[in-house]
């Protein structure tokens, strides 16, 4: 049996579009980067909470400092590294609102510790979005604090030497043993199940959010292939095998989880 | 009658955020304005007025909470002393470029760098010139007592909201340690939610369906785009600059000797002017209370009445460039000043007036 396109094209019979909340901007991302599947689910989710009205982000400065051209939000675009700052007063002389800040690995795990430490450490009723690919791209490719070992970037041509370079910081890691986080998960979004995960993580972080226990911190181990110079499965498949093995995916953190 | 109380100028600040209405205090402890904290923490006006008062982890992410707050369209304030607000001129900078109202106090100390916690003015080329990266102006108010501290939060914020720009009361050791009688005027509600809508309509407070989103940014990666802000913030500058110069004289209108003063050194060199002026020597003093926009028009034209001008400042000369420039020659500017903490006697400075002018 056939239907014909009117047939599908009837609201009953969609099954997937495109989030009422994400702008039909065309987003200057590289095709397989990560960063436009957490938008997506960013706006899915804000859109099915139906709090558009009173969600405000924060962007950082780095490849995603252009999220505000993307999701339809009220959005503030700080300084680099300074996000979870602005996100702090904002949630205090705001708390009846919901306020996320969505960072990259230079922006919160390198020039912005200070802030997302002592935001961790006050227990801010905010949603932290970290994006993790290892690597700064925005500015073409440098190390990052996340950097793996042995990991080529324009700044370690030869490979991260922990002599030279140091070692990666397991940010999440680091932030789970801060009593004022309430919620610390390590998600990605390279395969469908991966992303209805990421998605459901994002959900109950901003549901934690207005519960007043602290907070809520889902990071985001991505790809960059441009930076990584890899084509976007060839990425996939490294961030796999490589990525995950310092990151692993799953919940670090979880204060309301059955004991 | 009004009421009146005996309190520090950095006191006066923090009471008078709290019956001003503001909505947020961010600061970092750092000498000699820390009272300023203290007091809002002692007084806990989240209680009352709901004024929300944190303690950030240090003034870079102080003066980024202040950035979080205005926009939201709150009154927003920040204080420090003169390394702390160092490390504030990125954030101030940025908020230049985003077009947000805030206040930032800052009292302050000799330097350079981590200098001494005495009292100074040598933080006037940073805070009137801009401070941070990029083509800039803070609104630049000058305290001299601690009467102008309390009116100056209000007043402020009245300029920040009004130009959509970083207002700095730029005060001084003496300024935040003295004590003097304070008159408090009358209570000032914050801003309702709606009242907020009203006076900040470009601010991030939850897009509704009814308008298009709220972008508080000052990014543009477009030249002539940047340009034609560049030039849409030169228009404001012009503005402020036609609108917004405030001074006090005292004794000019036959002055020969004319001095100009800011803050704690005006108020020393009125005690100069009586005693030049009990000697038979017509001296007056002009003090800026906005140091920008300056009052290059009133210096001009004193500058053409006037034997010669003395710019008298707590450091090694920075403000005098200024009248040098207002005076454009009309007749000499010298200048007097004392650093790291020291402060000129009117004595001291009656010497070096007549030592300049060859009045001995």
């Amino acid at each position: 049996m056939s239907i014909s396109i009117e047939e599908i094209k009837k609201p009953e019979n969609i099954i997937y579009r495109k989030p009422a909340l994400l702008t039909d901007t065309v987003m200057h991302y590289c095709p397989g980067c990560s960063h436009g599947t957490v938008h997506k689910i960013i706006a899915e989710v804000i859109g099915e909470m139906g709090i558009q009205d009173q969600t405000i982000g924060v962007c950082p400065v780095g490849c995603s400092v252009f999220a505000y051209n993307y999701i339809d939000i009220d959005w503030q675009e700080a300084a680099h590294g300074r996000a979870p700052a602005l996100a702090t007063a904002t949630k205090r002389l705001c708390p009846d609102k919901y306020v996320f800040t969505y960072q990259g690995d230079g922006d919160l795990a390198s020039i912005g510790t200070a802030e997302i430490i002592h935001a961790c450490g006050r227990g801010e009723n905010i949603v932290v979005i970290f994006i993790n690919n290892g690597i700064y791209g925005m500015t073409g490719g440098q190390m990052a604090p996340t950097t793996l070992i042995g990991m080529k970037t324009s700044t370690t041509p030869y490979g991260r030497d922990p002599k030279l370079n140091g070692f990666p910081l397991v940010i999440a890691d680091m932030l789970a043993h801060l009593d004022g986080t309430a919620y610390i998960t390590r998600q990605s979004v390279h395969t469908a199940p991966a992303v209805r995960k990421a998605k459901a993580a994002i959900r109950k972080a901003f549901e934690y959010s207005q519960k007043g226990i602290g907070l809520s911190f889902v990071e985001i181990v991505s790809t960059c292939n441009s930076g990584w110079k890899m084509t976007p499965v060839d990425a996939n498949k490294w961030m796999v095998e490589h990525m995950f093995e310092k990151y692993p995916v799953g919940d670090i953190k979880d204060v309301l989880a059955a004991k | 009658m009004a009421e009146k109380i005996l309190m520090k100028g950095n006191e006066a600040i923090a009471i008078s955020a709290i019956r001003n209405g503001v909505d947020g205090y961010f600061g970092y402890p750092i000498t000699p304005q820390s009272e300023v904290m203290e007091t809002l923490m002692k007084e806990k006006p989240w209680e009352t007025t709901g004024m929300v008062v944190l303690q950030a982890e240090s003034e870079t992410s102080s003066i980024n909470m202040v950035y979080g707050g205005a926009s939201c369209g709150k009154k927003v304030m920040t204080s420090s002393s003169s390394p702390g607000v160092s490390l504030m001129c990125e954030g101030i900078s940025y908020m230049a470029g985003a077009e947000l109202p805030c206040v930032i106090v800052d009292v302050m100390r000799g330097g350079p760098g981590l200098g001494t916690i005495q009292p100074s003015q040598s933080d006037y080329n940073q805070i009137v010139k801009g401070g941070g990266h990029g083509d800039y102006h803070n609104i630049v108010i000058a305290p001299a007592s601690a009467q102008d501290m309390y009116d100056f939060i209000d007043w402020g914020f009245e300029l920040a909201f009004k130009y959509r720009n970083p207002v700095v009361v730029l005060a001084d050791g003496i300024i935040g340690q003295m004590m003097e009688k304070v008159e408090l005027h009358p209570m000032k509600p914050r801003r309702t939610d709606e009242e907020i809508l009203q006076a900040a309509p470009w601010a991030t407070t939850g897009k509704p369906a009814t308008r298009s989103r709220n972008i508080i940014t000052s990014l543009s990666l477009d030249a002539d785009i940047q340009e034609e802000f560049n030039r849409k913030l030169k228009h404001k500058y012009q503005l402020i600059e036609d609108t917004e110069v405030k001074y006090s004289e005292y004794m000019c209108d036959d002055a020969e000797y004319v001095f100009v003063a800011f803050g704690c050194s005006s108020r020393i060199c009125e005690a100069v002017v009586d005693e030049l002026r009990a000697e038979g020597i017509k001296a007056g003093l002009l003090r800026p209370i906005t140091l920008y926009p300056f009052l290059a028009k009133e210096i001009a034209r004193l500058g053409r009445q006037a034997r010669s001008m003395m710019s008298v400042e707590l450091n090694l000369g920075q403000m005098v460039d200024d009248v040098r420039l207002a005076v454009s020659g009309s007749c000499p500017v010298y200048f007097y000043g004392r650093q790291g903490g020291n402060i000129f006697t009117p004595e001291e400075i009656v010497r070096e007036f007549k030592k300049a002018n060859s009045l001995e």
